[in-house]
Formats: structure tokens, sequence, C-alpha cells
């Protein structure tokens, strides 16, 4: 493309920002994105159990079987209830508890005389994230406290190996430390691309970027002021949501460098707003655009690893989701948030998230003039 | 004129933000006649028209029309079916990609009128216009002078008695200018009783109404027939008898233009076009087209709007590569990669490239510096501009608040602020009064005759084409003629250059039988003897019409059917979007990466790291060398889990001394934390209940056991859990974006006019715009269905009615609630954005998709409650992997039938009926 004009992207740019601060109702979804969403996402999910509807089936009704229902109790599992055998399946298809224990009757007397009574457990598989956990949570609470029961009597042979399990970055693996900058990073996904997808197309289906084209300006300097402009708001925006909403409104510690952490959002920018000027580039209008815009994000959000581990995935999903930068930034912002990743660590998944950009962004540039100028619809 | 008025407004004032459209009017317009409004854009006429026809909300005073209040709600709607009404811009309330027929049929079913109706009067409709061969053209390929026939057909389909048409001639060629005047006298002779309101800027259409208004800056500064007006202001022409009305202050800027002759100098010809054509698809939009234009000409391009003026400057500019033949501009072959080419060009666009929310200066600042104006240059340059062009009274005002007049100076100055040496101004002046018209040509002619600037320039204005030195006179996409316009005249031996024009374009389109005329045919009464405009099958105004509201169902599914790619992606979209989640997305936590510092070495070691090894869950990576070593491989990731197994681990083993084995986890991800703990703990487990049994045989077993029972899905394999998640994710994020854009769309391409002004209700229009997405989505779950079933092995175990019924109830609260955003946002970006937002995280996060909404809090627990998502999930699982029925799923039902009416009834409350 030959040199360019910094001072045109730059001027272009300001026209961008004015632009953006004229639209009160986007600046005001902005603000929420980055501010109400932030403190909504991280509060009220969490990842690990929290609050599991709980019954007990008592057919031993003896003391131990008391204690064990004592056992369960908030924030992991609501206080459980009590139900008879035959309202077990009902009470499961209609949702009412993701867990239920049965007790048998005599499981006292029998484990007191060493038969090796059997409980039984039913769990709600279709529970995904919790059906798991909360199935070793339950075995955990109700070994320990039988075999403090028995302790109490006999001696236990106390294991011949002992394990120290203990989690890094995150010890007490709260979800307020995960779900709040995770939903910072989607919304810095979905805001830069429709951002700059949809201003893009509406300039196309208003004829202004037309016009630049026949001043002494380049697209790539049209496509650069319109990437460092939005970027810059996204950029202010995730700054605020990390710097304040989650290091002081959520109070989650960040372990790495928040400036290094700019850093590569800022490379991320780049990428995400290739592929929004990219999408707007192949649709037509701004409904097709729409529907692109979702069938794009959805998939960045769920399959990028901030929701689920990535390496749990078919390694087709794996090399597809390779090609998008959003799988890069995801693993470079866990890095440096959660585990105080510095540079020598995520310096090469930064050039690769870069990299991408610019593909995308190559192709953005050499569809940008056949897009604007067919504007027949 | 002694009949009662038809429309009579006392004491009207309108303003917007700023602006004042209208001021304190108090006029009584004369029925049974055609009342014009004259004025330039911007007075207020079509403010005042808006008004008459309820499109508008009145601010400030009193409508009455047909005798009755407007401004009242339920008059409104019941005089509604009287009132026809055709906004200012081409086909601006038509749908373009309808064909003719489609357009008009569409209105006659927003008037109630029954299929055999509709046909005779469509085609009578037709047939009187001449478009009847061109009955199935999509209204988007129809030329200028076409769509405003075939909006004067949707107009007149439920013969109103108040025909209300905003500027219906501007941007139309001549020809079909006279043959458009000539079909409402035509119709007028049939149905005397009818009154027609009409704005126009064109002044020699004014002499041909029975009565006119002249308006300036939302006053009425005058009215009475033309011959009132011109003897009123002894002036022999409409335009002197206009100007004369003006207020003193506008009168001064005004003095008659002259021209001085042009001195050829033989130089190098400006431009050059040899044989440019360009085609799009099958279409050709300019066809051989060629001219030169010499240094310092002023030349003109005459012609409709859509025969190729555009299309042709854009190619000059480089902005179009042509398909065919070559253009130069100062002898060399126009690039677009070309930027020193561009800085001698200076261009207009039709669409105001200005941007509306910078000031006067700071739009000539931006230009001057984007053209690299030198920084000692730039201030005087943009104060040369401000005083040369009279802006400097505007200067800190933002663009979009200007005055049309004033706004186009601007544009003007904005083109030239870099000195070109060619111009291209492609239709300046539409819409811009007289006196600010001929002040723009001053310019444009010292820009010409004392700098020797080229102008090309395009105009659909008579009066402004003879100005030019020379003009090329285009239609459907060629040249008919090119010379001076008085060589123009001569050639076909006509006074003025309108006939001449006139004379060529019956020769060329009298070949194409392109518009054949039967205007003077015996006027034919549709309805027979009908009592007018209410049709048989009329629904009584402001009741509820099935009719309409098929209506409009039947034209958005028409609208959806023509966009093909649109339709593809909402119907496969999600089909191949599942195809993508449902592999991806998984809950299983596999392929765990760890490693091992081994401080032992022993074979007791080795042991218990290939028990881990083993596992399906965990892949092992190179050893760890030291706790450096651990905590730099745990930062960058690459290893989630590590096992740190102390010195003398086998010996301690061996003795009984109960050795500590550490683990840690990277605890980043919290859930795949968790899941990790509790893998390694339950092998940890094992491996002890291994090592027990070897030591002591059967003694060791535990004192008691659980056994987990997995109901549902006892493999826990997470396709199963999948697919029942993904249908309710997929079919809320697309049918809500797909509706985003319904309303809001309309909106800004001006097709809700005809909610504003048709007896249709909001309920109607809302409903029947949503029926079409409705089925779209329901044949979109539909293969999803089958997609789960053949391609992923998950089939509906439970009952698929009750799932069916689900999937009907949720689509139609999630394309409701893409309706909801669209009625209350203004622009598309907001629409689009919006909806994200409002969609995505609470379907992801609070629905209960991946955490049980009762294990939720705060605000994210009462938004789940809240959710469509969260009843349809519960559905989705009970059917697909529980094997429910009705029995077990009519609570989750009811509730999800709950949020039609709600969303529905808000979007209806959120809906105008008129425009504010």
């Amino acid at each position: 493309m030959g040199g360019f004009s910094l001072s045109n992207i730059f001027r272009l740019g300001l026209k961008e920002l004015r632009s953006l601060a004229a639209d009160k109702v986007l600046l005001g979804l902005i603000v929420w994105a980055f501010s109400g969403a932030i403190y909504e996402a991280a509060t009220g999910v969490s990842q690990q159990l929290n609050n599991a509807p709980v019954a007990i089936v008592d057919e031993d009704a003896s003391p131990l079987s008391a204690r064990l229902a004592g056992a369960l109790y908030p924030p992991y599992f609501r206080a459980p209830e009590l139900i008879r055998l035959d309202q077990v399946d009902a009470a499961m298809n209609s949702n009412r508890y993701a867990f239920v224990l049965v007790i048998p009757a005599n499981f006292q007397r029998d484990l007191a005389a060493g038969r090796q009574p059997e409980m039984q457990l039913v769990i709600d598989a279709t529970l995904v994230s919790q059906a798991f956990i909360g199935a070793g949570y339950i075995t955990r609470i109700v070994s320990g406290e039988v075999g403090e029961y028995l302790t109490g009597r006999r001696d236990a042979a106390p294991s011949p190996i002992r394990i120290a399990t203990r989690a890094r970055f995150n010890p007490n693996l709260t979800g307020v430390w995960f779900g709040g900058v995770m939903e910072a990073i989607n919304n810095v996904t979905m805001l830069t691309i429709i951002l700059v997808g949809a201003a893009f197309i509406r300039e196309r289906e208003h004829g202004t970027i037309e016009h630049l084209l026949v001043m002494p300006l380049r697209p790539f300097e049209i496509m650069m002021a319109k990437i460092w402009a939005n970027g810059l708001a996204v950029l202010i925006g995730v700054a605020f949501a990390l710097g304040v909403m989650v290091r002081h409104v959520l109070a989650v510690p960040i372990a790495g460098s928040l400036a290094l952490f700019l850093g590569a959002a800022t490379l991320y920018l780049f990428a995400a707003a290739s592929i929004g000027i990219f999408l707007g580039t192949i649709a037509r209008s701004m409904p097709q655009l729409g529907l692109l815009i979702i069938m794009t994000i959805v998939p960045l959000q769920l399959l990028s690893g901030g929701v689920t581990p990535q390496e749990s995935m078919p390694a087709a999903i794996q090399n597809i989701m390779a090609a998008t930068p959003t799988t890069y930034f995801v693993r470079i912002a866990q890095g440096i948030l959660y585990r105080g990743a510095d540079l020598a660590d995520i310096w090469l998944d930064m050039l690769l998230m870069t990299g991408v950009g610019a593909v995308f962004f190559s192709i953005a540039l050499f569809r940008f003039r056949k897009a604007v100028t067919q504007t027949q619809i | 004129m002694d009949r009662a008025p038809v429309v009579r407004l006392s004491g009207v004032s309108q303003r917007y933000g700023e602006a004042v459209a209208l001021e304190a009017v108090d006029i009584a317009l004369p029925a049974g006649c055609m009342v014009g409004l004259i004025g330039p854009d911007g007075v207020g006429k079509s403010s005042l028209l808006a008004l008459v026809s309820g499109a508008r909300q009145i601010q400030q005073g009193r409508v009455e029309v047909l005798g009755g209040d407007i401004g009242e709600r339920h008059f409104r709607a019941s005089v509604q079916p009287r009132i026809a009404y055709m906004p200012q811009g081409l086909g601006k309330n038509l749908y373009p990609t309808l064909s003719v027929f489609e357009n008009v049929d569409f209105f006659g079913r927003l008037f109630g009128q029954g299929k055999k109706e509709r046909t005779a009067r469509i085609a009578e409709l037709l047939s009187s216009t001449g478009l009847a061969p061109f009955r199935e053209r999509p209204a988007a390929k129809l030329s200028g002078g076409m769509k405003q026939k075939l909006g004067l057909c949707c107009a007149l389909i439920h013969d109103p008695d108040l025909l209300i048409l905003d500027e219906p001639t501007t941007g139309v060629d001549p020809l079909s200018r006279r043959q458009f005047w000539a079909l409402i006298d035509s119709i007028r002779a049939r149905r005397p009783g009818m009154s027609v309101l009409v704005a126009t800027a064109y002044m020699e259409e004014a002499e041909r109404f029975d009565w006119l208004v002249a308006m300036d800056a939302g006053r009425v500064i005058g009215c009475g027939t033309p011959a009132e007006l011109r003897a009123q202001t002894g002036q022999a022409t409409l335009d002197g008898a206009f100007i004369r009305l003006l207020p003193e202050a506008r009168r001064q800027a005004h003095r008659t233009l002259s021209i001085p002759p042009r001195v050829p100098d033989g130089a190098l010809p400006a431009i050059e076009a040899e044989g440019l054509v360009q085609r799009f698809g099958d279409f050709t939009a300019v066809d051989h087209v060629s001219f030169r234009i010499e240094r310092g000409e002023i030349f003109g391009f005459l012609g409709s709007n859509g025969c190729g003026k555009t299309t042709t400057m854009k190619m000059l500019t480089g902005l179009l590569p042509p398909t065919e033949g070559i253009a130069r501009l100062f002898g060399k072959a126009v690039d677009a990669g070309d930027l020193e080419t561009r800085k001698q060009v200076g261009y207009m666009s039709q669409s105001f490239s200005l941007y509306g929310e910078l000031s006067v200066a700071a739009n000539l600042d931006l230009h001057a510096r984007l053209f690299h104006l030198p920084d000692d240059r730039r201030g005087p340059r943009v104060a040369e501009m401000m005083r040369r062009f009279g802006l400097e009274p505007y200067a800190d005002q933002a663009a979009a608040e200007l005055p049309l007049g004033i706004r186009q100076r601007l544009s003007l100055a904005v083109a030239v602020v870099h000195e070109p040496k060619l111009l291209i101004l492609d239709e300046p002046t539409s819409g811009v009064d007289p006196v600010a018209r001929d002040q723009f040509w001053a310019l444009l002619v010292e820009l010409s005759r004392e700098q020797g600037v080229t102008i090309f320039i395009s105009t659909h204005f008579m009066n402004e084409a003879e100005r030019c030195d020379r003009l090329s006179l285009m239609h459907a996409g060629k040249v008919l003629a090119s010379d001076t316009p008085a060589g123009l005249c001569a050639a076909r031996g006509e006074a003025t250059l309108e006939a001449a024009f006139i004379g060529y374009l019956e020769a060329a389109t009298g070949a194409s039988r392109d518009a054949p005329e039967p205007v003077g045919a015996p006027p034919v009464e549709a309805g027979g003897g009908r009592p007018a405009g209410r049709g048989n099958g009329a629904a009584r105004p402001g009741g509820f019409s099935l009719r309409r509201l098929l209506g409009y169902a039947y034209r958005e599914a028409l609208e959806l059917r023509r966009d093909v790619i649109r339709l593809g992606f909402a119907l496969l979209g999600s089909v191949i979007m599942m195809f993508v989640l449902g592999h991806g997305l998984s809950f299983d936590v596999e392929g765990l990466r760890f490693a091992v510092l081994d401080r032992d070495q022993s074979p007791e070691s080795r042991d218990y790291i290939a028990h881990v090894a083993g596992s399906r869950y965990f892949v092992q990576r190179p050893p760890l060398l030291d706790e450096a070593d651990l905590d730099r491989r745990m930062k960058n990731g690459e290893v989630s889990l590590a096992i740190d197994i102390p010195a003398d681990y086998g010996r301690d083993l061996r003795r009984g001394r109960s050795p500590e084995i550490g683990v840690v986890v990277d605890g980043a991800m919290p859930y795949r934390g968790e899941t990790m703990r509790g893998y390694i703990e339950g092998m940890h487990r094992d491996y002890v209940a291994r090592l027990l049994r070897e030591q002591l045989g059967d003694r060791a077993s535990a004192a008691f056991d659980i056994e987990s029972r997995y109901r549902y899905n006892q493999d826990f394999k997470s396709v199963y859990a999948m697919v029942p998640a993904v249908i309710p994710l997929l079919m809320l994020l697309i049918p809500a974006i797909l509706m985003a854009l319904g309303v809001v769309r309309e909106k800004e391409l001006g097709s809700i006019t005809n909610l504003y002004v048709t007896p249709v209700t909001r309920f109607e229009f809302l409903v029947g715009k949503q029926l079409p997405y409705v089925a779209v989505c329901m044949g979109s779950y539909l293969l999803m269905m089958l997609e789960a079933t053949l391609v992923f092995g998950v089939p509906v175990k439970g009952s698929l009615a009750a799932m069916t019924l689900g999937a009907l109830l949720y689509v139609t609260a999630t394309t409701g609630l893409g309706l909801l955003m669209s009625t209350f946002t203004r622009t598309q970006i907001a629409a689009l954005f919006g909806t994200a937002i409002v969609t995505m995280l609470p379907t992801l996060q609070f629905s209960g998709l991946t955490t049980p909404v009762e294990s939720l809090q705060g605000g994210g627990y009462w938004i789940g409650q809240f959710y469509p998502a969260t009843y349809f999930i519960l559905i989705c699982r009970g059917a697909f992997t529980k094997g429910l029925g009705f029995a077990d799923l009519w609570p989750s039902l009811l509730a999800l039938a709950a949020f039609i009416p709600v969303l529905t009834l808000v979007s209806v409350a959120l809906l105008k009926k008129q425009e504010r």
C-alpha cells in the first residue's frame, strides 16, 4: 500500500471519537458493559458448588444419619430436606434436587458391625458443571463424618500415604475471581466487533466512506483510524473494569501487571476490530451483519477457553480456534491476571494473536474498496 | 371554493430540538381542489403534511382534517382510511425487494380489502398508470418516475378523500413529471370530490395548482390562487412572486445571476470519458457513456434519479472501476490508488458527507488537514473559505444543525478547501430554495470563470441546466444528447430546454415502450357503486383485523424470502453453530497436563506416578526440575497440575511413616481446578486402596461404601448434556437478533410511515412482523432436532410434542424480546448492540446453562428467574435426557407462555403510532 500518513490516521480517529461521543445510548451501553455487567457476572455466578439443593432419604433414622444430614450446609449446599424413597423420582424429574443421599435402614448398626453397608448417592447428571464436583464434595464430607464417628469407637488405620492438595492462583477457587475477569474479556470481544463492524456498515449505507475514498486517503488509514479510536474507547472501558471494578469493587487480587495486560489488550483490540471490519466487508446490510456477528461472537466466547478449558475440546475445534485471536487473549489474560505471568511467559501468544489479527486486517484491507463501492443491495 | 375547508390549522407550532419547523401557523385549506405548498426544503412543508396525515404528533395547536380533530386518537383511527399519504423521498414508503404488484397488494391488505377486490383494483390502477407491464419488477429496480407512480397506486388503492403528496416529483425526469401530473388530473376528473394536498419545490409545477400556500421558515408568507399571488406581488412568474414574498433581509441577498461567457482555451481536456460501462450483476447502470470536458468549463449532467449520473461520477473519481471503457482526468487514466490526482479533485456527493457532529470550522479544518495543507496556509485558507461562503456566523455550530442551504455551502467549501482544479458535484442543490441556489451558482461561476476550475455538475433542475456551458441529457444509463443548452433546444426545434429534453426522452423511450401512457383513458370507477374507500372486508377502524395482521406477516415473509443470505443464516446458522458448539463445548475435563517433581526417584514414587499417568484425564509432561521450574511452568500455563513427591517417600512408605504427597492445582479457572482436585483425590484414594489390598488382602476394605448413581446420563457423556443446552442458547440468540432490526430498520429507512398513516394497529404491526420469523425459527428448530438425532445420536426420550410446543412458545418469546429491543432503540447499531448485551450474559450465565439458577446469587438469580431461556432449558433437558412429558413439564411450559403477552404488551406500549 505504499506509505501512509500518521496525521491522517490521527485526524480521522478524532472524528470517529466525536461520533461515538454523540451517541448517548451507545455510550450508556458501553458503560454498563464494563461496570454493571461485570459486577453481575462476577457475583451472580459461581462455577463451584453453591447452594446445591440436596435431599436425604433417611431410612435409618439413627443418630449417625442425623449427623450426616447436619454435615451438609451452606454455602455449598442448601439445608437438606428429608424425603421418602418413593418421592425421589418425581422430585428429581421436577428439578427440585440435584443430589439425593439415600441412607439405608440399619446403616449405623451394620456399620458398627463391620458389615460394610452401602449408601446411595443419586446425582442429576444433567447439571453438568455441578454434578461431578458436588458428588465429590458429598462423598468427601460423608466419608469424613463417618470416619470421625468411627474413630470415636475404634482405631481406624491411618492412611499409608497422605495427600495435601492446594490450589495455586486462587486458593479458595472462588468464582468471583473468575467471572468478573472473563466477562470483561467477553465484553471486549463483543463490543469491539459490534462497534467497528456496525460503524463501518453504517458509513457504507450513508456513503461517507465513499467520500473519504475520493480524498487523498488510503483504505489503510481509514481502517487504522477506526481501529485506534474505537479501540481506545474499549481500552478505557476494560482498564476501568479491571482497575476499579475487579480490583476494588469486587476485591479480586490481580496477580500480574495490569499495564502488561492492557498492552496485550491493545494488541487484541487491533485483532478484534480487524474481525469487525472484515465482517463489515462481507455483510451487505445491517441485518446480515447482526447475524454474522452473533455467529462469530458466540463460538469466540464459548470455545476460546474462557468458559470451559480448551484442552478438553476435540483437536479439530482446537485447531480452528487457534486461528482466532480470542484463544490467545484468554490465555494471556488468565496468565497475567491469575498466575502473574510476565512478558517472557506470554510473548509467543502475543505474537500469534497479533499475527492472526494482521491476517484479518489484510483480508479486510483487500476487500475494502470493493465492499465500499458495491452498495447495490 | 365555498365548501367547508378540508384542513384547518390553528396556532400550530412544531419544533425539533432547537429547530423550529412550524411557527404559529393558522390556515384553512379549501376542499375539493388541488392545494400546493410551495417553498424550499426545510421551511416546514413536510412537517405540515405529516401533521395533517396524522403521521406526526401535534406539539402545539389544533389540526382539523375532514371535519374532526386529527390529534384525537379515535377520530384519527376513523378518518385514516379516508386519507392517503405519500411521504417525501422516492419510494420512501415502498418495499424495495417487493414487486410492483406485491407493493400495491400490501397496501390493499392494510385497508382490509378482500382478494377479489384487491385484484380488480390493482389491475385497474396498474393499467391506468402504465405500470401493468412491470407488475413483477421489484420496486428497487424502477426508475424514479415509475417509483412515484407506484407510490401513487399504493396511495389510491383505497379511494381516499384526501390525497397528500409530499414533493412527489422531486428527482423525477421531466417526461415522467408531466405524465405524473396528467395522471393526477385524470384521477381528479374521475373523483371530483377528492382533495389533493401537494408540496413542491418546483415553481413551474405550482402554476397548475388551484390554490397555493407559500411558506418560509415555518411560517405562511402568502396564500391564494397562482394568479392572485402574482398579482399581489406584481411579478410575472411564481418564482419571482415567491422571492417578493420573502422577508426583506432574505430578499436582499438575492440578485439575478448573470454568467459571463467562457473563453475556450483549447488546452487539454480536464475530463475524458470513453465508452464507460458499469454493470451490477445483470443490471447495466451506465451504458457506453463518452464525453469530453474542457478546462474551466461548467458541464452539466441532466437526468432523473437512478439514470446513472451518480455512477458515472463515481467512475470518474475512481471510486468505482468501470466494467468497460476508460476515464481520464487531465490526460491521466483514473487510478484508485493515485493520491496525487485526488488532490486536484473536489467531490461533493449526493448524500451529505459532512460530519454532522463536527462544527463548521472543525469540518473545514479536518478536510484541510486531510488534504495536507501546510500549517501556515491552513488557518488563512479556512478563514477565507468561511468568509467567501458566508459561513462566519455559523462557525461554531454543528453541521447537522444547519439549514440545508447553509449545509450545502459548507459542503462546497469543504470540497474546494484544497483548491482543486476540478470539481465533481453530484446534485448539489437538490432541496435548496431558489435564493440559496442562486447564491450557490454565483460561487460556481466565480470558481469557473475567475479561477479556471472545471466543474462537472449533475442536476435535475432545468433552470440550472440552462446555466451550464454544455450538458449531457441522460436516461436509463445512456447519454441521449450532448451540446450547449441552446444547441439542444435548436436540435429539437423547441423553445425551452424542458420541452427539448421531453422530446429526446420520448424519442428514446417510444421505441422501448418504457411508459405507455393511457392517461386520457375513460375513467373507470374501481369500486363500482360502493361507498368510496371502505372495502367489503374492512374491519371497523381501530379494531383488530386479522387481514391487516396477515398483510404485514405476508409482506415480511416475502422480504425475508428475497434476502436469501439472511434466510440462509436464520435457518442454517443455528445448525452450523450447533455442530460446532455441540462438539466443542464440553464440561468433560480431560487432557490435563501434569508434571512431577520427584525428589525421591524410588520404585515407589515411580509406581505412584505411573498410576496417575495411566488415567485418561491426565497427560504427562517432562518432569519438574525444582521448585522454580514448578513455579515457572505453572505460571505460563504449561502445567495445570503438579505433584510433589518428597525425598525418602519410598523409605517412609515402607516403614509405615505415612509420607505426604503435595499436589498443586492451577486454580485460575475455578471449575477446572475443582474438577482436577476431585480427580487427583479420587485417584489417590484408589491407589491407597490398592496398596492396602496388596498388603493386607481383603481385610482392608472400607467400613462402608457410597454408590454414586448418575441419573439421566449414566455415562456422564458431555454430548447428552450439551445438545439440550445448545438448542435453547441458539434459539434465543439468533431469533432475537433476527427480530432486533425489525422495527428500527423501518424507522431508519422510512417505511414506518405506513404504520403511522394506515389503519393498521400497533398490535397487528408487531405480531404480523413477528409471525414469519417465528415460522423460520421453528423451521430451524426442526433442523436442529434432526441434527441432534442423526448427527449427535441424542434422541428425545420424552414427549416430542411437549418439547415442540415448548419450542414454539420459546421462539415466540425470544423473537418478542428482539422486537422489544427494536421498538425502543432509534438506530440499528444501538438495537444490535443492546440486543447482544441483554441476551448474551443472561443466556450464558443466568439461565441454568452451566450453573443451575438455584445456585445463582443476587441479581443473577432474579434475572434467571425472569428469563425465558431458563424454562426452555428445563424443558429441553426434561424431554431429551429425563424422558419427561406434559405431566412433568407443564409448569415450565406455562412459565414460557407467560412471557409472550408481557413482551408483546410492553412492545405495543413502547411503539408509537405517530412520529414525534
